[in-house]
C-alpha cells in the first residue's frame, strides 16, 4: 500500500539528511556527515525500490495525491503532491540508488576535502530536489524541482569556489540553464492559460481541447497551441539536458568534484529533460511539429558532441561529451515516440555512465588529481578493479550485445529506423553514425588510460605543473599528496565498492527489464502513445525469443558492426600503432581544430552573448544611465534651476529703494486689474 | 465745513510724497524711515476723515493703534539704524547693497 507518509518518508529522509549535515556540520563532524546523509538516502533507496516493487510486481495501481495546498488564487491551484506510477517509481529508483552509490563513493573521493560535510549536505540536498521533481503531479512543483536541482547543480560545479574557472563553469550553467527555463515557464504558463490547470491529470485529460487552436503571436501568423507549448517546455529539457545549442554548461560543469559529474551531470539531472517529455507525452503525442524539431535537435546532439569526444585529453571531459550524445539519443528516441525507448536508456545510462565517471574518479585519485589522458596510461596493472568495471562501462556504452546498453541503444536506433515524421531519416544517419564514434571514443578513452605504455612519469613536474587547469583543486584540498609520489594504486573500497555495484547493473539489468518495458504494458497509464503509432513494433518481433536470442540476433545487426568498426579503429590507433593518431591529427588538421574547438559555439555565445550584453549594458550606462539619468534628469534640472536663478538673481540689486518701487508697482498693477475687472 | 475730498486729496498727496521719498532718497536711512512715517500719518488721515465724515469713532479708534504701532516701530528701527552705523559706519542707502544677488 502506497500511503502518503511513505512518499513522504522518501522525499524528505535526503532533506533532513542535507539539513544535519548543512546546518550542523561541525557539531556532528565528518563522520556524522556521512553517516546521517548516506542513512537518509539508503531509506529512499529501500522504500524506492518497494514502491517499484509494489507498481511493477504487485500491481499496485497509481497513486496520485496532494499533500498540501499552498496557494489557491480563483481556479488556479499551486499544490505539493506525488504523482507515482510506473514511471515516476522507476525514476525513484534510479535516482536513489546511484545517489546512494556517489554517496559512498564520495567517503572515499573527497577524504581530505575541508568542504567534506558541505558536499554532502549539497548532494543530499539534490537528491531531494531531484525526488520532489520525478515524484511531482503537477507543474508548480515539477518547476521548482527543476530550480532546485539546478541551483544544487550550481553549487556544486562552483564547489571548489577558489578556482576562477569553477566559478565562470557554475555561472555558465546557472546562465544556459535560465535560457532553458525561459521557455520553460512559457510553456507552463500557456498551459495554464489554455488549459487553465497546473495538475498533471487534468491538464493531460484535457490535452485533446487543444488540438486546433491557433496562437497568433503577431500580424497574421498562426501557430498551433499544442506545437508551441510543446516546443516551449522542450526548450526547457534542453537546457537542463544540454541539447544542441544549449549544451554548452555541461562540458565546462566537470570543474566540479567527480560523485557530482556522476551523480547530476551523468546520471540524473541531465535526464530531467528527458523524463519531463516523457511524462508530457500525452502533449506531444498532439504535435508532430514538435516532435520532428525534438528529432533533430537530438540527432544533431547524438552525432556531433559524440565527435567532439574524440579529441578531448581531459578524462572527465570525454565521459561529459559521451553523456551530451547519450542525451542525444534519448531525446531522438523521444522525437521518435519512443517514450519507452528513451526512459529505458535513462535508466540503463544512468547505471553506466555513473560507473564510467566514478572509474573515471577513482583513475584521478590514482593519479593525484591529474586528469590528462596523455598523462596516463598502463594503469590496468595498478588497479584491477577499476579496470575492469571502466570495461563494464564501456562494453555498456557501445552498445555490446547483452549489455545494457545494447538492448536501450537498440530500440532507440529501431524506434528511428520506423519513424515517420520529418527529419526521421536524418536522425537515423546521426545516430548510427554516432555509434561508430561512440565506440571509437570510448575505447579510445580506455586504452589510453588503462592501456600502453605508462606516460606518466615520476620526475618530470615541470610537464605536470603545465596543466594548471585539471590541477587546480590540488592547491585547495589535496596539498598532503604531494606531486606524483609513488606509483599509482588501487583506490580503498569505498570508491571500488559503488564502481561493482554499478557495474552489475550495467551488465545485466537491461537484459531483465527490456521486455516489461519497451514491449510489456509497464508504462501504460504512464506514457501515452497516440494511435497507430508503434516505433518499437518490429524490435518486438524479434524479441519474442528473449534477451538472449536478441542478443545474439544483435551480432549481425548494422550498429553493432558499426560500433565493432569504431572498437576496431581504436584498438588499432591506440593500442598498436599510436604513431598513426598523430598522422591522423596532421592529416585532418581542420577537422581537428574545428572539433578542438567545439564548433565555436562558446566563442559565439561568449562574442554573441556575453560581449553583446556587456556592450548592451554599456550603452544602458552611459546613454541610458549617464547621459538620460544623471544628465537630464538630475543634473539637468539642478544645471536649469542654477541658469534659471543666475539670470533672475540679477534683479536682486539690493537696494532697499528697487524692492520698495517693486512693491508699490505690484500693488498699482493688482489695484488696477481688481478695478478694471470690477 | 471742508468736504471729505479735499481731505483725501490731502492724504494721497502725503502718501505720494512719501512713496516719492522711498524712491528717490538716495542718500539717507532716516530719511527712508520718515518717509515710512508720513505714509502711515497719511493713512491716518485717511482713517480720521472717513470716521468725522461716516461719523463712526472705530476710524479714530484705529489712528491710535496705528500711531502707537507707529512709534514702536520708529524706536526698533532707529535702534537697528544705530547698530547699522556701528558696524558699516554708513547709513548711506546707495551702500546697503548686502542683500545683491
Amino acid at each position: 500500500m502506497i500511503t502518503s507518509t511513505l512518499l513522504l518518508t522518501i522525499a524528505l529522509s535526503p532533506l533532513v539528511g542535507a539539513i544535519i549535515a548543512g546546518l550542523f556540520g561541525k557539531q556532528v563532524g565528518r563522520g556524522g556527515a556521512h553517516t546521517v546523509t548516506i542513512l537518509g538516502v539508503a531509506i529512499s533507496t529501500a522504500l524506492s525500490l518497494y514502491v517499484l516493487k509494489l507498481i511493477a510486481m504487485d500491481g499496485h495501481p497509481a497513486v496520485n495525491m496532494s499533500i498540501y495546498t499552498w496557494f489557491e488564487i480563483g481556479s488556479i491551484k499551486a499544490e505539493v503532491g506525488f504523482l507515482v506510477d510506473s514511471l515516476s517509481a522507476l525514476m525513484m529508483c534510479v535516482v536513489t540508488s546511484v545517489s546512494l552509490m556517489v554517496h559512498i563513493y564520495t567517503i572515499g573521493y573527497m577524504k581530505d576535502d575541508p568542504g567534506y560535510q558541505r558536499f554532502f549536505a549539497y548532494i543530499s540536498l539534490f537528491t531531494f530536489a531531484m525526488l520532489m521533481l520525478v515524484m511531482s503531479n503537477n507543474f508548480m512543483q515539477l518547476f521548482f524541482g527543476w530550480e532546485a536541482v539546478g541551483l544544487v547543480s550550481y553549487l556544486l560545479i562552483g564547489f571548489w569556489y577558489k578556482r576562477p574557472t569553477a566559478i565562470f563553469a557554475n555561472l555558465k550553467a546557472f546562465l544556459v540553464n535560465r535560457v532553458g527555463d525561459f521557455g520553460f515557464l512559457l510553456g507552463i504558463g500557456m498551459l495554464l492559460a489554455y488549459l487553465g490547470t497546473l495538475d498533471y491529470a487534468t491538464a493531460f485529460a484535457r490535452a485533446p481541447e487543444l488540438v486546433g487552436q491557433t496562437f497568433t503571436p503577431w500580424g497574421s501568423t498562426e501557430w498551433a497551441v499544442p506545437t508551441v507549448i510543446c516546443i516551449l517546455l522542450f526548450i526547457g529539457a534542453m537546457g537542463k539536458s544540454a541539447q544542441v545549442p544549449l549544451h554548452v554548461w555541461l562540458p565546462d560543469s566537470m570543474e566540479g568534484p567527480t560523485p557530482i559529474s556522476a551523480l547530476i551531470h551523468a546520471a540524473t539531472m541531465v535526464t530531467a529533460g528527458i523524463f519531463m517529455v516523457a511524462r508530457m507525452s500525452p502533449l506531444y503525442e498532439l504535435s508532430e511539429t514538435a516532435l520532428s524539431f525534438i528529432l533533430v535537435i537530438g540527432a544533431i546532439t547524438a552525432l556531433f558532441m559524440g565527435l567532439i569526444g574524440v579529441v578531448q585529453n581531459d578524462i572527465k571531459r570525454v565521459v561529459a561529451y559521451s553523456t551530451l550524445s547519450q542525451l542525444g539519443y534519448m531525446t531522438v528516441a523521444l522525437g521518435a515516440s519512443a517514450y519507452s525507448a528513451a526512459i529505458f536508456h535513462l535508466m540503463t545510462h544512468a547505471f553506466f555512465k555513473a560507473l564510467l565517471f566514478l572509474g573515471a574518479g577513482s583513475v584521478i585519485i590514482a593519479m593525484h588529481h591529474q586528469q590528462d589522458l596523455r598523462r596516463m596510461g598502463g594503469l590496468s596493472k595498478y588497479m584491477r578493479v577499476t579496470w575492469i568495471t571502466a570495461w563494464v562501462g564501456t562494453l555498456a556504452l557501445i552498445g555490446f550485445p547483452g549489455t545494457s546498453g545494447f538492448f536501450s541503444k537498440d530500440a532507440i536506433l529501431i524506434a528511428v529506423q520506423h519513424a515517420e515524421r520529418p527529419g526521421a531519416t536524418f536522425a537515423y544517419i546521426c545516430v548510427l553514425l554516432g555509434v561508430a564514434i561512440t565506440a571509437f571514443y570510448s575505447f579510445r578513452m580506455l586504452y589510453l588510460a588503462f592501456h600502453g605504455k605508462e606516460r606518466f612519469g615520476h620526475d618530470n613536474d615541470h610537464a605536470h605543473d603545465a596543466h594548471h587547469d585539471d590541477h587546480g583543486a590540488h592547491d585547495d584540498h589535496h596539498d598532503d599528496h604531494g606531486h606524483h609520489s609513488g606509483p599509482p594504486h588501487e583506490s580503498p573500497w569505498v570508491v571500488t565498492l559503488p564502481l561493482i555495484l554499478l557495474a552489475i547493473p550495467s551488465l545485466l539489468i537491461g537484459a531483465f527489464t527490456a521486455g516489461p518495458l519497451l514491449f510489456g504494458n509497464f508504462f501504460d497509464g504512464a506514457i501515452f502513445v497516440a494511435e497507430g503509432r508503434a516505433p518499437l513494433a518490429e524490435m518486438a518481433q524479434h524479441f519474442e525469443h528473449g534477451p538472449l536470442a536478441f542478443a545474439l540476433h544483435g551480432f549481425i545487426t548494422v550498429p553493432v558492426w558499426l560500433a565493432l568498426i569504431g572498437f576496431g579503429v581504436a584498438t588499432y590507433i591506440y593500442l598498436f600503432n599510436p604513431a598513426v593518431a598523430e598522422k591522423a591529427k596532421q592529416v585532418l588538421a581542420p577537422i581537428h581544430r574545428i572539433l578542438d574547438k567545439k564548433y565555436g559555439f562558446d566563442e559565439l555565445y561568449q562574442a554573441l552573448f556575453a560581449r553583446g550584453s556587456v556592450a548592451m549594458g554599456k550603452l544602458f550606462w552611459q546613454a541610458g544611465d549617464q547621459a538620460v539619468i544623471d544628465g537630464a534628469l538630475v543634473n539637468g534640472s539642478a544645471g536649469l534651476v542654477a541658469r534659471t536663478a543666475f539670470a533672475i538673481r540679477r534683479l536682486q540689486s539690493g537696494f532697499l529703494y528697487h524692492y520698495a518701487f517693486m512693491m508699490i508697482l505690484g500693488l498699482i498693477v493688482v489695484i488696477g486689474a481688481f478695478a478694471l475687472l470690477q | 465745513m471742508i468736504p471729505l475730498n479735499w481731505w483725501l486729496i490731502l492724504a494721497a498727496m502725503l502718501f505720494c510724497i512719501s512713496v516719492a521719498g522711498i524712491f528717490i532718497n538716495r542718500k539717507n536711512i532716516i530719511v527712508l524711515l520718515m518717509a515710512i512715517e508720513l505714509m502711515l500719518l497719511s493713512v491716518n488721515m485717511n482713517f480720521v476723515a472717513f470716521s468725522r465724515y461716516l461719523d463712526d469713532m472705530a476710524g479714530q479708534v484705529f489712528v491710535f493703534f496705528i500711531l502707537t504701532v507707529a512709534a514702536a516701530e520708529a524706536a526698533i528701527g532707529l535702534a537697528i539704524l544705530v547698530v547699522l552705523f556701528r558696524n558699516r559706519r554708513t547709513i548711506n542707502v546707495g551702500e546697503l547693497d548686502s542683500l545683491r544677488g
